[in-house]
């Protein structure tokens, strides 16, 4: 109840790892961390979907529907009846 | 500093400093009270950091005074090559969202600034929050640049410059106290007109009471929020600000009950309850806005937010209105 931040949408499959640590490096939230043969994801929950993981893993291991997350944006393009998932314009 | 002519003939090298002056301080004081939004931005392109050389490190930013600055200021007394992205004015972050501090602008300004012919290393050091908007492999395969995350605040920068290593604190976002203080006086500018007029028309509404709980409400969710955030009950920012606004309306609302006793007090009583059923909504929508300049709320779990609060403010803000309404009715008509 009152955390709407529990689930995130960051899939990892960890049989495209090729360990080359990129997402433990851009990730602000230490959700990454070393494995031994592929990287682990270990605070899934931290995630706050910026993306840089996904756009700089160069396998595409990782999947997380990112985007600027602006609340106005989102409530101006659900009232106008648009889906919410678009990409909005953040000011 | 302007751009000649022959710009495309020669190599443009922009001459900059560490040294911040009044000047800087006084755009970075605008920049954060929203003066002049938009306009603080340095021209895109190569700039020479001291007196560097071909094998000097090369370091790419947004352009965007308060980015640029940052990173300028941090480097001292380094020589180093700085290459500003157009990212319109937009910081690396924000910028790196939107994609214009990007991959392809990288690329772009790689060549334009024909970086290849004025160093011959082939590293470039990016801080970590562009990297949303950076494929660095992508980089590496088009230009034959290797990009370097480097950390995450530019402050950081010498201590990361000794191994090329950043700690894990320094990849990791905060959102301090003081993080959170700078933002105060933007979030309160974007609020100032709503928060006059609802104050007026409160006052002439219900008077001078429900105008300072009113102007309480709104003031509360753009300073006393970003303060209290950590230490506020729940998870979410909508009912963290639905909780401050109920403590900050109620001893408005006690003061109105309580100073009309006499006859006709559940008229004052109506109108008491109708401000704390509709004032805590006010906040709550405002903090809700709030995780936009936060560095932790995921998109989805603000979508989640919409969805599960944007109903009950709509039903308790229109219970508070209707409320009110109804007490003034029967207080002006109801009379015998």
């Amino acid at each position: 109840m009152f955390n709407s931040y529990v689930e995130t949408t960051l899939r990892y499959q960890p049989s495209k790892c090729i360990n080359c640590e990129i997402c433990i490096d851009v990730c602000p939230h230490g959700v990454f961390v070393p494995g031994k043969k592929a990287v682990q994801m270990a605070k899934p929950w931290e995630c706050m979907e910026c993306g840089a993981c996904q756009l700089n893993c160069p396998t595409a291991a990782i999947t997380v529907e990112s985007g600027v997350g602006c609340a106005a944006a989102m409530i101006g393009a659900a009232l106008r009846g648009k889906k919410v998932d678009q990409k909005e314009e953040c000011t | 500093m302007t751009i000649s002519p022959t710009a495309v003939e020669v190599i443009n090298i922009f001459p900059t400093s560490s040294k911040l002056n009044a000047g800087n301080t006084w755009d970075h004081i605008q920049a954060r009270w929203g003066i002049r939004r938009g306009h603080h931005r340095v021209i895109p392109g190569l700039y020479a950091l001291g007196k560097p050389q071909p094998t000097s490190p090369v370091f790419v930013t947004a352009n965007y005074t308060l980015s640029f600055d940052a990173l300028r200021s941090a480097l001292g007394e380094m020589d180093a090559y700085i290459l500003v992205l157009d990212t319109q004015g937009i910081n690396v972050w924000c910028a790196a969202g939107k994609g214009t501090f990007g991959t392809a602008e990288l690329i772009r300004r790689i060549e334009v600034s024909r970086l290849k012919d004025v160093v011959n290393t082939r590293i470039l050091i990016l801080p970590q929050l562009g990297a949303p908007g950076v494929a660095a492999y992508e980089v590496k395969k088009q230009t034959g640049f290797r990009v370097e995350y480097g950390p995450i605040r530019a402050e950081d920068l010498p201590e990361y410059l000794k191994t090329h290593q950043a700690s894990r604190e320094m990849r990791t976002a905060r959102f301090n106290l003081k993080d959170r203080l700078v933002l105060i006086p933007i979030e309160f500018v974007h609020v100032i007109i709503p928060l006059i007029l609802a104050t007026i028309a409160m006052y002439f509404l219900g008077g001078l009471l429900p105008a300072l709980a009113a102007s309480m409400a709104i003031f509360s969710g753009v300073t006393i929020f970003p303060i209290l955030l950590p230490w506020l009950p729940t998870k979410d920012f909508s009912s963290k600000g639905w909780i401050l606004g109920m403590i900050v309306t109620l001893p408005f609302t006690l003061a109105m009950i309580f100073g009309n006793l006499g006859p006709g007090w559940w008229v004052h009583a109506g109108l008491a309850l109708a401000l704390q059923l509709a004032l805590p909504v006010v906040t709550a929508f405002i903090t809700l806005n709030f995780t936009g300049s936060t560095s932790f709320t995921s998109r989805s779990g603000v979508k989640k937010e919409i969805f599960a609060y944007i109903p009950w403010m709509a039903g308790l803000l229109g219970g508070g209105i209707l409320l009110a309404i109804s007490a003034f009715l029967v207080h002006t008509f109801g009379r015998t």
